[in-house]
């Protein structure tokens, strides 16, 4: 241990030791932005100085090939500079609006699409799944290739009425986050318990503790400790299994995807929603998971065709109704999109707001 | 892609198989190989190609391809650090390592990207180099909660790449029960309608907290998020437990001349379609002289005119922050929006920075002290409820903070005639 050595505790590094030099030179001191063609942002600053940006989707898992290939394109048709979205796409900095087209046609030629901005959809926001998580109901990558190969086109055109963010998530905390639409794991039965496991593996009290609805009480099975899950009040969260691994609630069958929509984290127009659940009992079906893609892509046909101009999934579903929706969607409204958890009472129609 | 390639070597579908030096042979894939095709670049030929290096990745695409077919996930997590710190690495050891042995550990290192995810292409490249030579190459340019995630290495070199990076000025990240790694906007480097110093106030709140992020102690995670205006591109709202979102309290500006140019270009109906109704305060309305008349008063600030019209509209001069605390997922009560807590607060003095990061103490500390096991803190204070909260962080309360008043009436009100004196007193000292 002597020769250990010590950590150097400097957190979160500064940027401008990486910033494009003419976004150091006009910091806080930009006026306005257009967008020339799809993919690319050009900004211009009170200085008179301008900066064009090209928006660039990758597979977020990234390889030195990859990055090697990137950067290569970077250094001969950029300047050097990059920056990452929140959704993982790629942005490259220019400051002459001539490099503009020969950096989109490196990018091209070399597989990568440019795209993302404006009212497009965007790269689908996502978590790790079958490859680096511990608790994953599916795969994260796998269902975001097999969409965005699918949506490749409205990517890289900005046709839709405003900015379309999906994400996925893998299990039903959602990481992915709130989405215009949402696909993500929900299981459908209770854990199942390997009662050898448990004693050893699980603190109990904090497994009691995790469940919302205080299904999971303490037990001897089988002459040992473990942990005993009430199958009626469950209702399959799965929140007990990170702490309790032998509470196993990924079920090849069972585990299904569901289909969220209308979630936005902006406030523009309207305050911030959470998305709401449209479709369940989805299989969980890779490798290229065809049920769920077909209802994404048909909410976006119905949405491209009805929402207007800067309406966002959630806002043109406030304008239309759910009635409408379920019905151009063509997708079954049932008693479990009726809510009942905390809070539920503020999601009924206390009213006679009705559309006929 | 339909067509081929013009240099397939410098295309993201390349795959020499002919170059081959991992000595493992691929385990087979068929499941996987269907998510090569299609236009978006494919992350199982990327897999691949750090297969034929290294076969610890011949396994974890072996171990994949199993996951597809089974439908269940094959990994464990574990305690695995670095000298010093407790937290910050994702262990990760293979259920099913006696078919995929090669690929039994494969940790993640979660690392602190700079504040608004600039990078060169040196450091880029530096980085990918580090971790070609102490893990499997694979890189994931981001993470949800904003960490760049080095995926895949054994517990032993997960220090030497640590030491590494470490030294050209790369720490780690959060993970467990700990505060985590933060996220800013571009901001203020490319943004015009950034209203606050974005990167100043993620690293200001972040780096003084390594400690509770290095070494995790806390009821569970703490994330700081930090948007340069209300269109919120970090999801704070949502995501943060604590949300700092730039705005600002003088009139917008509008420069009337591009308002008129607009309206020119556009037509009347646009303007009033997309601009004027879609004001959700009704705050705008369009002059005769197809100029821009605009009830600053009642403007909340939403974005959605500036959105439009970039060039005729932009935020006012006056610029602060609004704060919301209790942002977060789904676990365990549901999910919960943040909630305003602190309403403007002006960034300009280094005493209005420290005030900031005073406030995260304050808050911290409250809910270490009275946060449950696994509460993340928008529970604690939905369990206690606001008025608690703000007590025990020492804030006054605020019509901004709420949606409507009260709308029963089952509480004890002894205390009404010192509350409304209070806030008499308040209006009068303000």
């Amino acid at each position: 241990m002597a020769d250990m050595r010590p950590p150097i505790e400097s957190g979160c590094p500064d940027p401008f030791q990486y910033m494009h030099p003419l976004m150091i030179k006009n910091f806080g001191n930009w006026k306005y932005h257009d967008r020339p063609r799809p993919g690319v942002l050009h900004h211009v600053a009170h200085s008179g100085d301008e900066i064009w940006t090209v928006r660039v989707g990758t597979q977020r898992q990234l390889g030195p090939h990859e990055l090697n290939l990137i950067c290569d394109i970077i250094d001969k048709f950029g300047e050097g500079f990059v920056r990452f979205t929140i959704r993982s796409n790629l942005e490259i900095m220019v400051s002459k609006k001539d490099k503009v087209d020969p950096l989109i046609k490196a990018f091209e030629e070399a597989g990568y699409p440019v795209g993302g901005t404006g009212p497009s959809v965007t790269m689908i926001s996502h978590t790790q799944g079958w490859l680096h998580c511990d608790i994953p109901g599916t795969d994260a990558s796998g269902v975001v290739k097999a969409l965005m190969d699918d949506l490749h086109e409205e990517f890289v055109k900005e046709d839709m009425p405003n900015r379309v963010h999906i994400t996925t998530s893998c299990c039903q905390i959602n990481c992915g986050g709130q989405g215009d639409i949402a696909i993500n794991i929900q299981h459908t039965k209770p854990p199942k318990i390997n009662h050898d496991l448990v004693a050893n593996v699980c603190e109990r009290p904090s497994v009691v503790a995790r469940c919302p609805v205080a299904a999971i009480r303490p037990a001897m099975v089988n002459g040992k400790p473990s942990l005993e899950v009430d199958e009626k009040k469950c209702i399959c969260c799965g929140a007990c299994f990170p702490p309790c691994p032998p509470m196993q609630i990924n079920d090849p069958d069972h585990s299904k995807l569901a289909i969220w929509v209308g979630g936005k984290n902006s406030n523009a127009r309207s305050k911030p929603m959470f998305h709401k659940l449209v479709a369940a009992g989805v299989p969980n079906n890779p490798p290229r998971w065809p049920e769920a893609n077909a209802i994404v892509k048909k909410i976006l046909r119905v949405y491209k065709q009805d929402a207007k101009d800067w309406e966002r999934v959630g806002d043109w579903v406030e304008r239309i109704g759910w009635p409408r929706f379920f019905e151009l969607t063509e997708l079954p409204f049932t008693k479990f999109h009726i809510d009942n958890w905390r809070g539920a009472r503020a999601t009924l129609n206390a009213s006679t707001h009705i559309r006929f | 892609m339909a067509q081929t390639p013009k240099n397939p070597e410098k295309h993201s579908t390349y795959l020499p198989l002919d170059k081959k030096k991992s000595t493992k042979a691929f385990h087979k894939t068929p499941m996987l190989d269907q998510l090569e095709a299609g236009p978006w670049p494919s992350f199982v030929t990327g897999l691949k190609r750090l297969a034929l290096n290294n076969n610890m990745m011949v396994d974890l695409l072996g171990q994949l391809e199993h996951s597809y077919k089974t439908r269940l996930g094959y990994w464990k997590g574990g305690t695995v650090s670095v000298f010093g710190y407790g937290g910050g690495i994702i262990p990760r050891f293979s259920e099913v390592a006696s078919m995929f042995p090669e690929s039994k550990e494969f940790h993640t290192i979660r690392v602190q990207p700079p504040a608004g995810n600039h990078y060169t292409t040196d450091m880029l490249r530096k980085l990918s180099n580090s971790w070609d030579k102490y893990g499997s190459g694979l890189i994931a340019f981001h993470g949800q909660t904003g960490n760049i995630m080095f995926i895949g290495t054994t517990s032993e070199k997960t220090q030497t790449f640590f030491d590494e990076i470490n030294d050209y000025g790369w720490d780690l990240g959060g993970a467990g029960p700990c505060v985590r790694t933060g996220m800013s906007c571009v901001g203020a480097a490319r943004c015009e309608q950034s209203c606050a110093n974005e990167q100043k106030i993620h690293r200001l709140l972040v780096n003084d907290f390594l400690d509770d992020m290095h070494r995790p102690a806390l009821p569970y995670k703490f994330k700081f998020k930090v948007s340069g205006c209300p269109n919120d591109c970090m999801n704070s709202i949502q995501r943060a437990d604590m949300a700092v979102i730039g705005t600002w309290r003088d009139d917008m500006k509008v420069d009337q001349k591009e308002v008129k140019t607009f309206v020119k270009g556009k037509g009347r109906k646009y303007v009033i379609d997309n601009v004027i109704n879609r004001c959700p305060t009704k705050a705008l309305s369009l002059n005769d002289d197809d100029s821009l008349a605009v009830d600053n008063r009642n403007c909340v600030r939403c974005m959605h005119c500036i959105n439009v019209m970039t060039k005729a509209l932009s935020p006012g001069d006056d610029k602060g922050v609004t704060i919301l605390i209790g942002g977060k997922r789904t676990l365990k009560i549901g999910d919960t929006m943040g909630t305003v807590v602190v309403p403007f607060k002006k960034l300009e003095t280094n005493e209005d920075y420290e005030w900031v990061k005073e406030l995260a103490h304050t808050i911290i500390d409250f809910w270490a002290e009275n946060g449950l096991e696994h509460e993340r803190c928008g529970e604690m204070i939905e369990r206690i409820g606001l008025v608690n909260f703000l007590e025990g962080i020492g804030i006054e309360v605020d019509p901004n903070m709420i949606t409507h008043p009260r709308t029963g009436s089952y509480l004890r009100m002894d205390e009404w005639d010192q509350e409304a004196a209070k806030w008499n007193e308040r209006k009068q000292a303000g």
